[in-house]
């Protein structure tokens, strides 16, 4: 089972290597869903776990430990069909490439598992096709 | 040579050629523009995106005792409507708020609900919630009126846009170092995205760059429904920069449009929210083009990678009216979802849609061969670029202390 989280690292830990160390001692896969320094100079992270439940739980205590701000993805963001005009005017904001255009038959296509739930198509979209569901 | 009696003629005796532009910019391809024009009678358009300057009268018959709206205050589900007009009649526009919403107060503001979607819920067939005030006459006795109303059990809903149908537009970009909110859309910095809204080679001004055949009274798919063109839009600009092929490479012209809101569909009618800037309508319009020579052909049939955009910096160029272009782009491109601008290459969107542009010229198509539909011949055409017909920036004469036109 995969879980997706919002890592937070104070700028301190920015340039530790946390993430290699969580593969090792914890024999999770990970899958980097998106990486930025805020102007804070914090990293934030993205990523998807894979593996064993309870070594996910005992990697997310870990990176707590450390000093990690961790929060588990459970919004989910969700494509109403009906009201999108396939417009594409969310495509070039997403910053996961999770919306695109069939070029074939000028459709938008949203993929939930790319979508790493930032928010931004939903105010990108002028007829609100894209919402949040928590 | 053909004349419009003749196609409608070739129409009533189900014998017209209608092809879409997208499928005429084929046709010449294949067969070359002579043998094509004097094949095909009527080339289809369509476009799809949000257009401001639209609103609708509606006239919402006398109530017991009578009411006078003209002059008092009207809400529609808490947005204001104009009643500077006779007793029920009352025009809603596009883009009035609630007088509630915070606006830009909390930058950007998210504009949820305004006189656009209004107009969609009326169109969708919903209860509308009217409130309104009037100051009371001998005649109009009532000065309060709460009531829900219904598309169906008004007596006229007639949507009229003063400008839509923009010939061809800009291609907004934002050079500064934060994200700015447009009605272009959202525009990240440092050239983070460009966004378009025209639906080029199916768009229906760039197809008779001149309006050779579009002019007052010119028949047209309006949201849905037959409408009609009302007049030349506002800031009608035929004397704009062409390119060769004869398109504008700019604004250019515009079309004041008339419908029965009645007869037009929630699909091609939607109210729009655009963060940071406003509401607005998206209105769904196709014009049949009747190819009477070979000239209205070959240029109904100029494809994407011919018609041209400027880039234009919406983070001071825009705003503070500069003029300044950073470069031109074309159609092509701007669907491929990148563009080269100043060396970058920049992820493009747009918010005028294509697909519905192709749905709606695909409709018309099928409309005039299923001889529901037939070309009007225009009462009169709009000036040309010859006319020297312009569009002014406004000349500001200052109100001083004495409060005197000067
Ligand atoms: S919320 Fe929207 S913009 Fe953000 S990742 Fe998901 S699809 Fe992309
Ligand atoms: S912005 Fe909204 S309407 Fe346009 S393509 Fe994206 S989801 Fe669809």
């Amino acid at each position: 089972m995969g879980k997706k989280l919002v890592l937070n690292f104070p700028s301190s830990l920015v340039d530790k290597p946390i993430i290699s160390s969580l593969v090792r001692e914890f024999n999770l896969d990970f899958n980097i869903l998106k990486a930025y320094v805020t102007p804070e100079e914090e990293g934030n992270l993205v990523l998807e776990l894979t593996g064993d439940e309870g070594k996910i739980g005992s990697a997310i205590r870990h990176l707590k430990g450390l000093g990690v701000k961790v929060e588990l993805l459970s919004k989910e963001v969700e494509m109403i069909r009906e009201r999108c005009t396939d417009c594409t005017a969310c495509i070039p904001q997403c910053p996961v490439g999770a919306l695109w255009m069939d070029k074939d038959s000028f459709q938008v296509k949203f993929s939930s598992e790319k979508c790493i739930a930032c928010g931004i198509c939903l105010k990108a979209c002028p007829t609100r096709a894209m919402v949040l569901r928590i | 040579m053909k004349t419009i009696a003749e196609i409608n003629e070739k129409i009533k005796t189900g014998k017209a050629v209608v092809v879409t532009a997208e499928e005429l910019i084929e046709l010449c391809r294949e067969k070359g523009v002579k043998k094509t024009a004097s094949q095909v009678d009527v080339v289809t358009t369509g476009t799809f995106g949000p257009m401001c300057s639209s609103g609708l009268f509606l006239n919402i018959g006398h109530s017991r005792p009578r009411i006078k709206l003209g002059g008092g205050r009207i809400t529609l589900n808490g947005v204001p409507a104009y009643a500077g007009l006779a007793a029920v009649d009352l025009y809603i526009g596009a883009t009035a708020l609630p007088d509630d919403d915070p606006r830009n107060s909390l930058h950007p503001g998210n504009f949820t609900y305004g006189g656009g979607h209004v107009i969609e819920e009326l169109v969708s067939g919903k209860d509308v919630k009217l409130e309104a005030i009037g100051y009371g006459t001998d005649c109009y006795p009532r000065k309060k009126l709460a009531t829900w109303i219904n598309l169906k059990d008004v007596n006229e809903a007639i949507l009229f846009n003063p400008r839509n149908c923009y010939q061809n537009y800009n291609v907004a970009v934002n050079l500064s170092k934060k994200t700015i909110y447009t009605y272009m859309g959202i525009l990240k910095p440092e050239l983070g995205n460009a966004n378009y809204c025209s639906a080029g080679q199916l768009s229906p001004l760039l197809k008779d760059p001149y309006l050779k055949t579009i002019g007052f009274g010119t028949r047209i798919f309006f949201g849905g429904g037959p409408g009609y063109v009302a007049w030349w839009g506002t800031q009608f600009n035929p004397s704009g920069k062409r390119k060769e092929n004869g398109i504008p490479c700019g604004g250019a012209a515009t079309l004041a449009l008339i419908g029965d809101l009645k007869a037009m569909k929630p699909e091609f009618v939607r109210g729009a929210s655009l963060v940071g800037y406003g509401v607005s309508l998206i209105v769904g319009i196709g014009i049949p083009i009747p190819i009477l020579n070979e000239e209205l052909c070959r240029q109904a049939a100029v494809p994407d990678g011919e018609i041209w955009a400027p880039v234009v910096d919406y983070s001071q160029d825009y705003p503070q009216s500069t003029g300044r272009v950073l470069g031109e782009v074309n159609y092509a491109q701007l669907k491929s979802g990148r563009i080269e601008i100043l060396g970058k290459t920049v992820p493009t969107g747009s918010l005028s849609s294509y697909r519905k542009a192709r749905e709606i010229a695909s409709l018309l198509k099928s409309w005039i061969l299923q001889k529901q539909f037939f070309l009007t011949q225009p009462i009169f055409f709009f000036p040309g670029p010859e006319s020297g017909y312009t569009f002014k920036m406004l000349k500001e004469k200052p109100v001083k202390q004495d409060n005197k036109p000067n």
